[in-house]
């Protein structure tokens, strides 16, 4: 049922996707051969893309070869000229791959640090709800969410790459770099994706253990002798599993999302670098591309979020 | 109850003060109430509610809610001052020295674990006895209490058990590290008579094998009088007195301590009239696809109350829902005032709307608390008489009359009312459509005692002035034995019988009817005991 909803949402996307960029002003073909090209010869170019069909049977292509694993090809890097030796464009899946491998390490480091960091923090919050500590947690975390991704960027460029040159401004890397150069290449990238979204996670953790805490069974447990720890560990959190793993799924979401400009900032070849550079270029089997796999991320990360939810709680895997 | 009642004290609190925080200011909840419990003694603590019974069983452990703070007093237990320790003292005695037993056991376990762990949770805490041992021992309290299946009960969740068995449970989640004293607060309360009888006597039986020292809590003085050896009783922070149980019922001393059982003593003369209101003729009905209504057919008389009585489930509240038209029947056909109305509420005119209202169990949910009285009375008699300004207001103010407010009331939101209030609003909001027909839906049942004896008579005197008809929705028997003319007795979706209330109330009774009204607890500390008794022969 929700696996067909997601399928469906993916599908819905898809058109999206697909009109957003048949609507957008210019194409390809005027772009590259300027504003000077003749009228046959961006008509021959429109023919050679395909551009000429209706979009309706365009559409159908493209959905078709996806379902087959073929993301098209890539326009641009195509001969322009006559007579150019052979054709250097190249498959939309070997240009994302490597891509989406990086993006992925990216975000995948930076969930590992945001994800258990901001449960420990916003459970201990919970924990000394009205404290020094969990004021100035709560406060700080306030902070972090609403500031833009590229100005905490540039903040940790300024203070850990201008003032206090430890990590480097520009990650590049490629497949020869080792793991633990990696490392230091992305550390201020992998930081700013942390913090922006660890706010958030802390905050609703906090919060939807709170939530709990003023239910029935919790003052019962406390009245059968239960500890402070105990209460919140055994008592609160098991039942708040379903309301944080949401908040991790739109946040892990929103990381990627976020990579899009944390890429461009600190120069990272990630996924969300190519697909700024493929819209500009009006490079549409690339951007449709990417555009897929955003979305289909955000539904599988959904999926996931509703699952733990479903397994996190009694009721609804032992039926009465 | 016990014979082997002890003078060794267990329990004494001398001259408690608890405060407690709302609405931006402190307020006192107990004003200095002292108690003394021995080994092995039941004592019963009733009042209504707002009366600190609840704060004060509490305390006896020691424990205040969030946003309560003891101001002053003694509280010795075993010679030990709880109210001088700390926190991380007072949870070594928490669950395995004094146990606690809540209202709603449904909302009271946790729905995360399976019920075994939570029932062994505070015995393990002792680490006395290994935790097969307690599973054991887990077992055999819930043998002893009568729930079924005992040896596998124990591996569900709580949402799959009823809440009568949940009640049960959590007895036995109290009993498990043996403790010297359970504080029973309202343990019965949620649950339907015939459940209730269950778990009263399972519990008493329990407490009697272990020889438990208890404080049990409750607002209802028949349950008590089943439970406890003595009953002290409290009124807004005080106490107002204290007896041994049998002289309590024979003999109470403060009016206040009469006027608690004061609906029992409302009486109705009844009266019927064979020209119907309404009648309703083979309905059925169901939410989704489980059917709740099996051929269900009642006949309501003009200028009469006929009480729907019934536990939860039995489909009383669906039956209301069909005649208002918020549940279209499957079947069946409803005939008001000799015309047949269309089963859903959109086909329905006006004017047929107007003359059907309905007041609901719970007043505070049913207002909009951002409309203040004037509004909340004042809609309808637009909405259905098409009169506005002035007159409205005149009318507005006559209803207020009328329901023995007045119109300083106007400008109030609900939630400066007070319960009572609140439901006499509701009244009121119901009489503005100038209706023939009022279904009250367990409209006493959120009250107090001396509340509803208030509402119970305004609703009658309203009946004699206005000759408005009522279908009264309620579980409970003493109000019906007050209001009612008639009778309909409703089980799983069925009607047992209909008649006069004078048929209904006396022998001979179908097996339900039976069994539902030997199970409505009566003023005799004997009463549990010879039921259970005669139900067994």
């Amino acid at each position: 049922m929700r696996l067909s909803l997601g399928l469906i949402t993916v599908f819905a996307f898809s058109v999206i996707i697909f009109s957003t960029f048949s609507f957008l002003p210019g194409d390809f073909a005027t772009e590259i051969l300027g504003q000077s090209a003749t009228k046959s010869a961006v008509k021959a170019l429109r023919a050679e893309l395909g551009l000429d069909k209706p979009p309706v049977t365009r559409y159908f292509d493209w959905l078709g070869n996806v379902f087959q694993g073929d993301f098209g090809s890539s326009f641009s890097g195509r001969s322009k000229v006559q007579g150019d030796q052979g054709d250097r464009s190249r498959e939309v899946v070997g240009l994302i791959i490597p891509r989406l491998k990086n993006t992925l390490f990216l975000t995948g480091v930076a969930a590992m640090l945001a994800i258990p960091l901001s449960l420990i923090l916003g459970i201990s919050a919970a924990l000394y709800r009205n404290s020094y500590y969990d004021r100035s947690a709560t406060g700080v975390s306030l902070v972090t969410v609403s500031s833009p991704e590229f100005f905490t960027a540039y903040i940790f460029i300024l203070l850990l790459a201008t003032l206090f040159p430890v990590f480097p401004t520009i990650s590049n890397v490629d497949e020869a770099t080792s793991l633990a150069e990696r490392f230091y290449r992305t550390a201020l990238p992998v930081f700013t994706l942390t913090l922006i979204t660890m706010g958030h996670m802390m905050r609703m953790t906090r919060s939807a253990i709170i939530n709990i805490l003023s239910s029935e069974y919790i003052e019962m447990a406390k009245l059968s002798g239960a500890s402070r720890y105990e209460v919140i560990v055994k008592h609160a959190l098991p039942n708040a599993w379903a309301p944080i793993s949401q908040v991790i799924a739109i946040n892990l979401a929103y990381m990627l999302i976020g990579s899009v400009v944390v890429e461009y900032v600190f120069n990272y070849q990630g996924i969300g670098r190519l697909m700024v550079g493929s819209v500009y270029n009006r490079d549409l089997p690339v951007v449709q591309a990417c555009a897929l796999i955003f979305a289909s991320t955000y539904v599988i990360l959904n999926l996931i979020a509703d699952l733990i939810g479903i397994i996190s709680n009694p009721r609804l895997l032992y039926p009465k | 109850m016990t014979s082997n009642k002890s003078k060794e004290l267990l329990l004494e609190m001398k001259n408690i003060h608890i405060d407690g925080f709302s609405d931006e200011r402190w307020h006192k909840i107990l004003k200095g109430v002292d108690l003394t419990l021995h080994r092995g003694e039941i004592l019963g603590l009733i009042g209504e509610s707002g009366a600190g019974k609840s704060t004060m069983g509490k305390a006896a452990m020691g424990y205040t809610q969030p946003g309560c703070k003891i101001i002053k007093g003694e509280i010795n237990f075993n010679g030990i001052d709880l109210a001088k320790l700390t926190e991380f003292e007072k949870r070594k005695i928490w669950g395995t020295k004094i146990s606690y037993v809540a209202q709603s056991a449904a909302a009271s376990f946790n729905p995360a674990h399976r019920l075994m762990d939570q029932t062994i949770s505070a015995a393990n805490r002792l680490k006395i006895n290994p935790t097969d041992v307690l599973k054991k021992d887990a077992v055999q309290l819930y043998e002893s209490l009568q729930l079924p299946d005992a040896e596998n009960i124990g591996d569900r969740y709580p949402h799959q058990v009823s809440g009568g068995q949940l009640q049960r449970i959590m007895t036995a989640m109290a009993m498990s590290p043996r403790p010297e004293l359970i504080i029973f607060d309202e343990p019965t309360t949620a649950l339907d008579v015939t459940t209730q009888v269950e778990v009263l006597s399972a519990m008493r039986s329990i407490v009697d094998k272990f020889n438990t020292a208890a404080i049990y809590i409750t607002h209802d003085l028949a349950v008590v009088a089943q439970m406890a050896d003595r009953i002290k009783v409290l009124r807004y922070g005080e106490e107002v007195e204290e007896a041994e149980t049998k002289d309590m019922l024979s003999n109470p001393k403060e009016e206040y301590t009469k006027s608690l059982w004061s609906v029992r003593s409302l009486i109705k003369p009844e009266e019927t009239n064979s020209d119907y209101m309404l009648s309703i003729k083979n309905i059925d009905a169901a939410y989704g696809s489980s059917k709740v209504l099996h051929n269900v057919s009642i006949d309501i008389p003009k200028g009469k109350t006929v009480a729907i009585v019934g536990e939860s489930g039995s489909g009383k509240s669906t039956t209301a829902r069909v005649i208002t038209g918020l549940l279209p029947q499957l079947k069946g056909e409803i005939i008001f005032d000799g015309k047949k109305l269309s089963p859903k509420l959109e086909q329905r005119s006006k004017e047929e709307l107007r003359r059907i209202q309905i007041i609901f169990q719970m007043p505070d949910t049913a207002m909009n608390p951002r409309q203040t009285v004037d509004e909340i009375i004042g809609r309808p008699i637009e909405f259905y008489q098409g009169i506005k300004g002035k007159g409205r207001e005149k009318k507005v103010i006559e209803l207020l009359k009328m329901i023995e407010l007045d119109e300083t009331f106007l400008d109030r939101l609900p939630s400066e009312l007070s319960g009572g209030q609140k439901q006499r609003i509701c009244i009121a909001r119901a009489l503005a459509a100038n209706p023939d027909l009022i279904i009250c839906d367990e409209v006493t049942s959120a009250l107090d005692q001396i509340v509803q004896e208030g509402i119970l008579k305004l609703l009658q005197k309203l009946q004699k002035d206005l000759g408005v008809t009522y279908i009264f929705i309620t579980h409970d028997i003493a109000t019906v034995k007050a209001i009612s003319d008639e009778i309909v007795v409703m089980y799983q979706g069925e009607v047992v019988e209909q008649g006069l209330k004078s048929k209904i109330l006396n022998p001979p009774h179908p097996d339900y009817t039976e069994l539902l009204l030997s199970s409505v607890p009566e003023m005799d500390p004997d009463w549990l005991t010879n039921l259970l008794n005669k139900r067994s022969s």
